[in-house]
């Protein structure tokens, strides 16, 4: 496989670094730290600048290329292999997409901020660059300093502009997730090493190379185990509900709408491609592990006394959705579960928003502070946040309902047991969802200090409103992504048929094209005849675009 | 009669190779003088003459001498007592370097303390010849010459701060276990001498070339203990004991220094006796080595976890990074010794900077060192905290610093030695590092300091030469962390031409 990608004038994705960064350190440096509200308007036209150059981004995009476009290539630490490669393909640009969607709204949700806001807006435009570094990144050791990178100012945002127990939480959060960077890295440096050829870390240069077996097993395990705390995936979870609990809300939407993304874009970037026989093999673990996800945080989120938490482990169980979609290794199940990343970013972002403009009425995100019956005193915010819950809760029509849509169907074709029980998270998610609107929102108002409750004022609306019109825009007609994100998507899942293909491996089975495009592969099919059925039946089901 | 007539042979003088060491001694004798003959009641000029002759050393070094050693062979000198080679001439650069920041650091401190007497300076001088000639031995007498210059001036820094207890207690133990190990250290040349023949470390390479030994024994041993002596001046577990209360007690800008000087000249001297002259023992060493870099980095970072004071945690800081930088040495390949130099590089930069801070923040008499003063630090000194936090996130290793790029290399180094188990243990020590740094960083920024009214009234002050030492360690920290390639090639030659 050639990835000689495209050439293009524009260096997008080093001005969608470095424009929020450079716009840090100016504003670090420049803005006197009592002016924290010029810091937080200069950060917001930063941003904005950023969400511009997105969008000028999708426009040129070449929608059938599956290749790298925009690619960036320059000499930069040549002694130990490592260049400065930047590229987008259709598995990064709506990642990138997002990341420069949701910054700006968080910078403008933050504004009532007292704090340090200098300080604060700072660390949010350095975070948001980093952030499009990790999805730009096309070179393993640049990828790694954005990776990390990313951890220094949502440390320092959850540490100081956190909760009452934000310090455990950040600290938590620092070596949870540090932990699984430190596999990564030992396996970065393994792997520039082991591929054939001089030490390089470029990936379209180490996707070359067919590592051994073993190796690849021990290499795959490193760089999933690494990404899975970051995903998280339900062993490594118990630093998230803690962190998104504590965070400040432009924290929470941070780390639910972009930053647990970084781990599974890592899996379809790296772990999946760059080892795909380890990969097939490590599939019913993985959905294994995703399945269990969905269904134990849905179980979780259902218990929980405090609104933010309830959305943390709600988050879990979208983003099991996401691996379980993944490691069904088809293309529509890749395909629905980076569409189930933007949804769930868009959703959960959009609810963690609203959470936090009711904390900043009453400094309490308990669902007991609520206590019913605010839909009397704020009937916008209650018709906004059930809104939202729907699309949490996988309403058709709405962006949610595609994504887990996708994923099932692409999963059911291989692995259908797990899929059949994965579908009851939709049904959790219902239920739980719809319970909390409940003890939110309905019945008598009995906190009588939420009786004063001002409704939501045009700065909150101008946060939220725009993710309600992409949530109900994508749920609508999400075609226009996934054809977008299809070429990319079915070059990884037909590379790695090819490569697993003749091997001895258990799980591998001759490829299959359906009609409608999509390729079948990878399933530990307890009997053939079995198999084949699930999959005529998906196929039926599913071909082609799917769009509700 | 005819004995006497004989010509005894001069020994052949090249002091064209030692030029920027003579420069350093030149000065520090030149600072003696000036002290026998007038003082000057501002010490600010012979801290100017020191800064001046450290520039003027490895200005010399870097533009007469490193052109000339990365282009040809190594050239010997004085009967082949010290050698001049890329290697020795990198690590004489990176002295001078080092020797200047603790100039810069010490000025303003001694005035602060009343101690400004200019000798400090001059021992200064002296120890940073010692380290250049450490790096240049070519022979184990002059390794163990050089080791006691170094040595004794950094006991007699230690303990600069002479009114105050901890200072003294700090020189004193540094003294009696640093002759203790020198001693070892002698014992085990002997052997060595007893086993080849040679006390020429390029000798000693031909010998194991020329024979076998039917019984290693000895070889062996003079071998360990010359490790045991090198592993102490570098405070590697199991031979680490000295560093937290030398650490803790000596005035914060020798240590700053110290930390770094130490590491490169114990560091040079292993590098030159392992890999050139017992080349052939490699099966030997490379498990103490193992262990060494092993231990240190497990033991320093877990140790680390549980103190209370900034500086005793530094010096575990210190130890675990004394095992990061082994971890290039146990790799016995070109690119884990390169990996290994420039990790000393960028540690010395870092632990300068650290301590530049540790110092401000100290004051007077170092009063404020605990954990407990820095709760809150951020509110009352954001810049300082700032600068101390990038400091932290520098050791611990964390993209974007100079650190990160050098645990890197030292990583890649092992890797190309298929050292996998070193890497593995080493990012597990990296994990725990973290916590402590961590720790610090909560308590700066995270908590308040409402419980102590002492610490809001006065401010730190940061005088001119920390100002400056801050200037230039956190550009070099974040310099080598985006554009390490400079220095990598620079470390690749010196290993090259070695």
């Amino acid at each position: 496989m050639t990835l000689a990608a495209a050439s293009s004038d524009m260096p997008f994705v080093t001005l969608l670094v470095f424009i929020p960064i450079v716009g840090a350190v100016l504003i670090g440096l420049l803005v006197p730290s009592r002016r924290g509200d010029l810091a937080h308007v200069l950060g917001v036209g930063v941003s904005l600048l950023n969400l511009a150059i997105v969008i000028w981004l999708l426009v040129a995009f070449d929608a059938d290329s599956a290749k790298f476009q925009f690619v960036e290539r320059s000499s930069w630490i040549p002694e130990l292999g490592i260049g400065y490669l930047m590229g987008v393909d259709g598995v990064s640009l709506f990642l990138l997409a997002l990341t420069g969607f949701l910054f700006p709204l968080m910078l403008l949700g933050s504004y009532h901020i007292r704090r340090r806001l200098k300080h604060f807006t700072v660390l949010v435009l350095f975070l948001e660059g980093v952030q499009m570094g990790v999805f730009g990144a096309t070179d393993l050791f640049l990828f790694f300093i954005f990776w990390e990178l990313t951890l220094v100012p949502v440390y320092f945002l959850i540490g100081y502009w956190g909760g009452p127990d934000r310090i455990r939480a950040a600290v938590k959060f620092f070596i949870f997730t540090a932990l699984g960077s430190a596999f990564l890295l030992a396996a970065i440096v393994a792997t520039g090493f082991l591929a054939d050829g001089p030490v390089s870390f470029n990936i379209n240069e180490i996707i070359k190379t067919d590592f051994p077996l073993w190796t690849q097993r021990i290499l795959f395990w490193g760089f999933t185990i690494g990404f899975l705390f970051k995903v998280p995936v339900v062993p490594f979870h118990s630093w998230l509900p803690d962190a998104h609990t504590e965070a400040p809300t432009a924290g929470s939407a941070d780390l639910a709408g972009v930053l647990l993304k970084i781990g599974v874009f890592g899996l379809i970037r790296f772990s999946i491609p760059l080892f795909p026989r380890a990969a097939v093999e490590a599939v019913p673990i993985l959905i294994a592990l995703g399945v269990v996800g969905i269904v134990y945080a849905a179980l979780v989120a259902m218990r929980q006394d405090d609104a933010k938490r309830l959305i943390a482990y709600t988050s879990i169980s979208h983003m099991g959705f996401v691996v379980m979609g993944l490691f069904a290794l088809t293309t529509t199940g890749v395909q629905g579960s980076i569409f189930q990343m933007l949804a769930h970013g868009l959703t959960t972002a959009g609810l963690f928003f609203l959470v936090g403009f009711f904390y900043d009425r009453r400094h309490s995100h308990e669902i007991a502070a609520f206590g019913g019956g605010v839909r009397t005193v704020m009937p916008v915010y209650a018709g906004v946040f059930l809104f939202m819950a729907f699309a949490s809760a996988g309403l058709p029509g709405l962006t949610n309902f595609v994504g887990e849509a996708l994923t099932l169907f692409g999963t059911f074709v291989g692995h259908r047991w797990f899929a059949i029980v994965a579908a009851t998270g939709v049904i959790l998610a219902g239920i739980y969802m719809l319970w909390l609107y409940q003890r939110l929102f309905n019945g008598e108002l009995t906190v009588e200090e939420n009786r004063g409750l001002k409704d939501l004022n045009a700065r909150e609306l101008a946060v939220i409103v725009p993710i309600a019109v992409l949530v109900l825009a994508l749920g609508i007609y999400p075609k226009w992504v996934l054809e977008r994100i299809e070429p990319s998507v079915d070059r990884i899942v037909t590379e790695v048929e090819r490569k697993t293909e003749g091997t001895d491996q258990e799980y591998v089975q001759p490829e299959q094209t359906s009609p409608g495009g999509i390729e079948v592969e990878t399933a530990p099919a307890p009997s053939e005849a079995e198999h084949d059925e699930a999959e005529d039946e998906a196929l039926s089901g599913t071909g082609g675009e799917v769009s509700p | 009669m005819s004995v006497l007539a004989q010509a005894i042979p001069a020994p052949q003088t090249d002091y064209t190779t030692i030029i920027p060491e003579l420069i350093v001694l030149g000065t520090g004798l030149l600072i003696v003088l000036m002290l026998a003959i007038r003082r000057f009641s501002n010490i600010g000029w012979y801290a100017l003459i020191a800064a001046l002759g450290f520039a003027a050393a490895g200005i010399v070094a870097y533009v007469d001498l490193w052109p000339e050693v990365t282009d040809g062979a190594a050239t010997y000198a004085f009967s082949g007592m010290v050698a001049a080679d890329g290697f020795s001439t990198f690590v004489v650069i990176l002295s001078c370097v080092a020797g200047v920041l603790a100039v810069l650091l010490a000025n303003s401190y001694l005035k602060r303390e009343g101690l400004d007497k200019a000798e400090y300076f001059a021992l200064l001088l002296f120890s940073a010849a010692g380290v250049q000639f450490m790096a240049m031995a070519n022979n184990l007498v002059m390794v163990f010459l050089a080791l006691e210059i170094l040595s004794v001036c950094l006991y007699v820094l230690s303990a600069w701060n002479r009114d105050k207890f901890a200072s003294q207690e700090a020189g004193m133990k540094y003294l009696l276990l640093g002759a203790y190990t020198s001693a070892i250290m002698l014992f085990g040349i002997s052997f060595l001498y007893g086993g080849t023949g040679t006390l020429n470390i390029a000798a000693l390479a031909q010998f194991f070339a020329r024979n076998v030994l039917e019984n290693q024994g000895l070889v062996f041993l003079g071998m360990a203990l010359v490790v045991v002596g090198l592993a102490f001046k570098i405070a590697a577990v199991p031979f680490h004991m000295w560093a937290p209360d030398v650490y803790q007690g000596a005035p914060a800008p020798v240590v700053g220094y110290m930390a770094a000087a130490a590491k490169i000249a114990a560091f040079a001297a292993l590098f030159r006796i392992l890999f050139l002259g017992l080349s052939a023992m490699e099966v030997d060493w490379k498990p103490l080595l193992w262990g060494l870099a092993i231990l240190s980095m497990i033991v320093g970072s877990l140790l680390a976890l549980v103190q209370s004071d900034v500086k005793r945690m530094m010096a575990y800081s210190s130890i675990s990074h004394a095992g990061f930088i082994a971890i290039g040495v146990a790799a016995a390949s070109a690119e884990g010794m390169s990996g290994a130099l420039f990790y000393l590089v960028t540690y010395t930069f870092m632990i300068a900077g650290a301590f530049a801070v540790i110092d401000c923040i100290g004051r007077k008499d170092e009063q404020y060192t605990k954990y407990e003063d820095y709760r809150g630090l951020f509110a009352r000194e954001p810049l300082l905290a700032a600068i101390l936090t990038f400091f932290l996130f520098a050791l611990a290793g964390i993209p974007g610093t100079s650190g990160f790029v050098a645990k890197f290399v030292v990583f890649e180094g092992a890797a190309e030695g298929g050292q996998w188990a070193l890497i593995g243990i080493g990012t597990v020590a990296a994990v725990i590092a973290l916590f402590f740094y961590l720790r610090l960083i909560v308590l700066m920024y995270m908590q308040d300091s409402t419980e102590r009214p002492d610490l809001a009234e006065t401010r730190a002050r940061v005088a001119a030469g920390p100002a400056v030492v801050l200037a230039v360690t956190v550009a070099a920290t974040v310099l080598l962390g985006i554009l390490p390639q400079g220095l990598l090639d620079m470390a690749g030659q010196a290993v090259f031409a070695l």
